[in-house]
């Protein structure tokens, strides 16, 4: 018996009608295509009113088969998948044609678009004829959840979610949580010292009954899927055993090898070469550096082992893999600092007395290494002018086109700082000031009455080449003064460049690990920029803080705890659809080569060694169609996505071809 | 290796030094300059802000007489190779712009199709397809203890970009690291000398001159390295006239990458056009190299 097949076009408002003639499609389409028994157009088929006749189509046409010619699966396949199913048809044997991405806003040529809609709904109506009706599969949610990355971001969905009795796995590659929030001295526009609102949630993390913290680990690989991941771990050898240790920190007291601090310190400061990165750590257990260690490269020393009191030095540890089980997965990573050496005209790590803005907040922290003291490179001298550079490789197309969002508040932070702890005349240098949150223009508003002196324009170079006495021994700032319109060169003592926040080096690969993806500029994509900002393309996979695009501390907070509750709304609801799109095999048919084993991403496809044959195991496949490709006898299939099916999507957009060739049989 | 040369005007003149230690630096490292035949001057800067379309059209016909058996075109003026690179790169952006200037030398029997030359500066050449194992092969006299400040000017790394910094240039630097040479990382290396404003207003050519010969002073450079003739002329022939308008007493060699190449591969300084420059250099090898030479 022939299907009876109903085709709905959507105009999308001008989004799709604007390049597509889209009455044109559905006529054409009602009167070309086999077994079509409606083909309508409508304004807006994701309204109640469109669903609604398709609904009634259904019953009423007795349709066995739907296509909806719209936008991205994406959006709008579950809402009329679930359309079928209000008016009793399987939601299997809807079928999505996605006419907006796919054509009108890839187009602007109306009868080529035109032309290459029909073609994409003829593709759809050939093959929903052959579609199957599938029934869903729903699995328990894992009420674990593994957090990765221990800045406030991660901090916060942690501990959001242990609070509400759920198991949290935090992993941290660094010896200690905190992240870069541990290293600022005060934060905008409070200048509420930074430090003394995170340790309170980096010991809660630490002592929390329903957190597990894995400090100085590193994610290692992801398998399963939404409600059961199964993740691995790699935590790195401290070679200090973490039961015994009790964080007196003798070790790092006698430790005689002192070595300059890149990563806590910003380069400015010393730590030992058996440390935690600074006193406030969570957990107080030190690493051992293996680089620098004496013991390490030049096997005498040991004198940690010795002043040790509970004998917890041990150099023979190992790095060990853990592996947990986990329902969902927060990725809260964070960025880096952009390396100013990329702008050589800016003088860092060439003139001296030109900072980073990390190290200068180091240099202004009462716990850093001049205990807040503001000098220059020598170390005690009082810089009596600073200029802070703004956008340093932010908005630049050689580098990132971007915003950092943070910089021109942060400028105006240390602008405050050095303008309370010296006498030190400060200049910013700017392209355009943005304070666009709540009582950010106000924080700019005192700074202009403090007297930080404000230049706009880009800085051209900063140069240490005097041009008359008064440059004579001063760094040089070089900048056209776009609301004086003209060049001026500020001498001055210090100056600081506000480094881009940047994507981590290696965001892509672990966003591969999980299955996410990164946007041009390396952020995490999320499923939507507005309305779905923390969740992903892979279900049981959030994101949150900096990974997912540069932010300041109260969004990162905002987001943790957004993406926590995501995460809780999974758990409370217990189990989750699993979409029954999966291979079989055909075991008659089966040799048994075992080739479709090893190529299984998802380790979902067991050897029988009784029978002699090897069987999917539903539950663990994802449908992603490898071993269908790869099964030398061509005897797995996949549902939703069988030959049948492909080949007869192949012939309908090809249709006009294929009539040419027909025609002369025809004739 | 065979490039075909595009020589400038300058080289024949004021520029003889950079000519001829060319040359002897090609022979030393085994490559061959064919002078393209009958080549004309390229405009210098004046000639494209007068009418772009006749001066691109002028610049062109050099372009069209390079043999069609090579796609290299070196030119070592840093402003000949801006002029050839520029219209070569606006044939190939705007087909119309190529049109007409095809049209232009159609009248001569010309034709030139944007894009088929790769215009190449004599530094980019001798940096990437000789490079630094070839070079330093080649030093039998190191430049141990000599304090050299090399001079990109504007020309070669701007506007058009190429794959060396356009802010803070490294080529020239790298190259005379491999010679054994001390290099002065100094700040005014791409620095404009002021090109033909000598000749437009005095006091504004002297301050540009004088920035860069005080900054080469600061760092105690021995002499700046100079990579284009009208860089080498404003800084060496003028270098008395800024003195006296300044009451300065700057006595900076300003002497060609090439010629300080030649004395690394032990060339002799006549070979070279060494006493061609107004500020002897001679003195500043005598101290620096001498030891070296006798050795």
């Amino acid at each position: 018996m022939a299907e009876r097949i109903g085709i709905y076009v959507c105009h999308c408002g001008s989004n799709i009608a604007g390049t597509v003639d889209v009455e044109e499609v559905a006529r054409w389409a009602g009167k070309n295509i086999d077994d079509v028994i409606v083909a309508k157009d409508y304004k807006f088929m994701c309204s109640s009113l469109g669903q609604a006749m398709i609904e009634e189509d259904i019953k009423k046409e007795g349709l066995t088969r739907v296509v909806v010619a719209a936008c991205s699966p994406h959006l709008h396949e579950k809402t009329f998948r679930r359309a079928c199913e209000n008016a009793g048809l399987n939601p299997y044997l809807f079928q999505m044609t996605n006419l907006r991405e796919h054509v009108s806003w890839v187009c602007n040529d109306k009868v080529k678009g035109t032309a290459k809609a029909k073609a994409m709904v003829a593709a759809s109506a050939e093959r929903v004829k052959y579609q199957q009706p599938l029934t869903p599969m729903y699995v328990d949610v894992n009420p674990a959840t593994l957090v990765v990355g221990g800045g406030i971001a991660g901090l916060q969905a942690a501990l959001e979610l242990a609070d509400a009795g759920y198991k949290v796995y935090l992993v941290e590659r660094e010896p200690s949580v905190g992240g870069h929030m541990a290293q600022f001295d005060k934060t905008f526009p409070t200048l509420d010292c930074s430090a003394c609102i995170l340790t309170p949630k980096m010991s809660e993390a630490g002592q929390h009954e329903n957190i597990t913290l894995l400090t100085y680990s590193e994610l290692e690989e992801v398998s399963g899927s939404v409600g059961n991941f199964k993740v691995k771990i790699r935590k790195k050898a401290r070679y200090v055993d973490y039961d015994k240790c009790t964080g007196c920190g003798i070790c790092s007291e006698k430790c005689p090898r002192k070595i300059v601090d890149e990563g806590f310190e910003a380069g400015l400061g010393t730590r030992k070469a058996i440390y935690t990165p600074f006193p406030q750590a969570v957990p107080r257990v030190p690493v051992i550096d293996t680089e620098n260690c004496t013991y390490f490269t030049r096997g005498k020393c040991q004198v940690c082992s010795k002043v040790c009191p509970t004998e917890a030095i041990d150099y023979e540890q190992k790095d060990e893999m853990v592996e947990i089980e986990v329902g969902n997965i927060i990725l809260a990573t964070g960025w880096k600092l952009f390396d100013c050496k990329k702008i050589p005209q800016y003088g860092y790590g060439r003139l001296a007395n030109v900072f980073t803005n990390m190290e200068f907040e180091r240099l202004c922290n009462a716990a850093g290494p001049t205990n807040g003291k503001i000098v220059m490179r020598d170390g005690k001298t009082e810089p009596k002018s600073i200029a802070i550079i703004h956008c340093v490789g932010s908005r630049d197309v050689n580098f990132n086109e971007g915003c950092s969002a943070v910089c021109c508040m942060a400028a105006l932070k240390l602008g405050h700082l050095i303008l309370e702890k010296t006498k030190a005349e400060v200049y910013s240098f700017y392209i355009d000031m943005r304070t666009n949150q709540k009582m950010y223009e106000e924080f700019y508003q005192r700074l202009l009455h403090e007297g930080m002196h404000f230049v706009r324009g880009k800085v051209a170079e900063v140069t240490d080449a005097a041009r008359n006495p008064n440059e004579q021994g001063k760094l040089i700032v070089q900048c056209e003064d776009t609301l004086l319109g003209k060049q001026r060169r500020i001498p001055v003592d210090m100056v600081v460049l506000m480094g881009a926040i940047e994507p981590q080096a290696d965001a892509k690969e672990l966003g591969l690990k999980c299955g996410i993806s990164c946007s041009m500029a390396g952020w995490y994509t999320e499923r939507h920029p507005k309305l779905d900002p923390v969740a992903t393309m892979t279900d049981g996979v959030f994101v949150a803080g900096t990974c997912q695009g540069a932010k300041d501390i109260p969004a990162s907070v905002a987001q943790g705890a957004a993406a926590a509750a995501r995460v809780q709304g999974m758990i409370t609801k217990g189990k989750v659809m699993i979409e029954p799109i999966v291979a079989t095999i055909n075991e008659e048919a089966c040799s048994g080569c075992r080739i479709c084993n090893n190529l299984c991403p998802y380790n979902a496809i067991e050897y029988l060694e009784d029978k002699g044959v090897s069987r999917v195991i539903t539950a663990l496949c994802k449908g992603c169609g490898t071993c269908v490709a790869a099964c030398p006898a061509g005897v797995i299939s996949a549902s939703h996505f069988n030959n049948q099916q492909v080949f007869a999507e192949i012939e309908g957009a090809l249709w006009d071809a294929i009539a040419e060739c027909r025609e002369p049989e025809t004739v | 290796m065979k490039y075909a040369y595009y020589p400038g005007c300058s080289m024949e003149c004021n520029a003889a030094a950079y000519e001829v230690s060319t040359q002897a630096v090609a022979r030393v490292l085994g490559f061959e300059l064919a002078e393209i035949d009958d080549w004309n001057c390229c405009g210098a800067t004046e000639y494209f802000s007068q009418d772009e379309l006749t001066a691109c059209a002028v610049v062109a016909r050099n372009l069209a007489l390079v043999d069609s058996r090579t796609d290299q075109l070196v030119a070592p003026c840093a402003a000949c190779y801006l002029n050839l690179a520029k219209t070569d790169k606006l044939m190939t952006d705007d087909p119309e712009m190529g049109r007409k200037i095809n049209q232009a030398l159609a009248a001569g029997s010309l034709h030139y199709e944007g894009g088929r030359v790769k215009v190449r500066h004599l530094l980019d050449v001798i940096y990437h397809d000789f490079g630094e194992e070839k070079i330093r092969e080649k030093v039998v006299r190191p430049l141990d203890g000599l304090r050299v400040a090399p001079y990109y000017g504007c020309q070669v790394v701007r506007p058009i970009k190429g794959d060396d910094s356009t802010e803070y240039p490294m080529q020239m630097d790298e190259m005379f690291t491999w010679l054994g040479a001390e290099v002065v990382d100094y700040p005014v290396k791409a620095h404009c000398c002021g090109g033909h404003m000598t000749q437009i207003s005095e006091p504004q050519a002297f301050e540009l001159i004088r920035r860069l010969l005080q900054s080469a002073v600061d760092y105690e450079a021995d002499m700046i390295l100079c990579m284009c003739p009208m860089c080498q002329l404003n800084l060496d022939a003028y270098q008395s006239r800024v003195n006296g308008f300044f009451n300065t007493n700057f006595s900076m060699p300003i002497i060609y990458f090439t010629q300080m190449l030649g004395i690394a591969f032990g060339l002799d300084p006549k070979e070279l056009g060494f006493g061609k420059e107004l500020v002897a250099a001679e003195p500043v090898l005598k101290a620096k190299l001498t030891a070296k030479t006798t050795t």
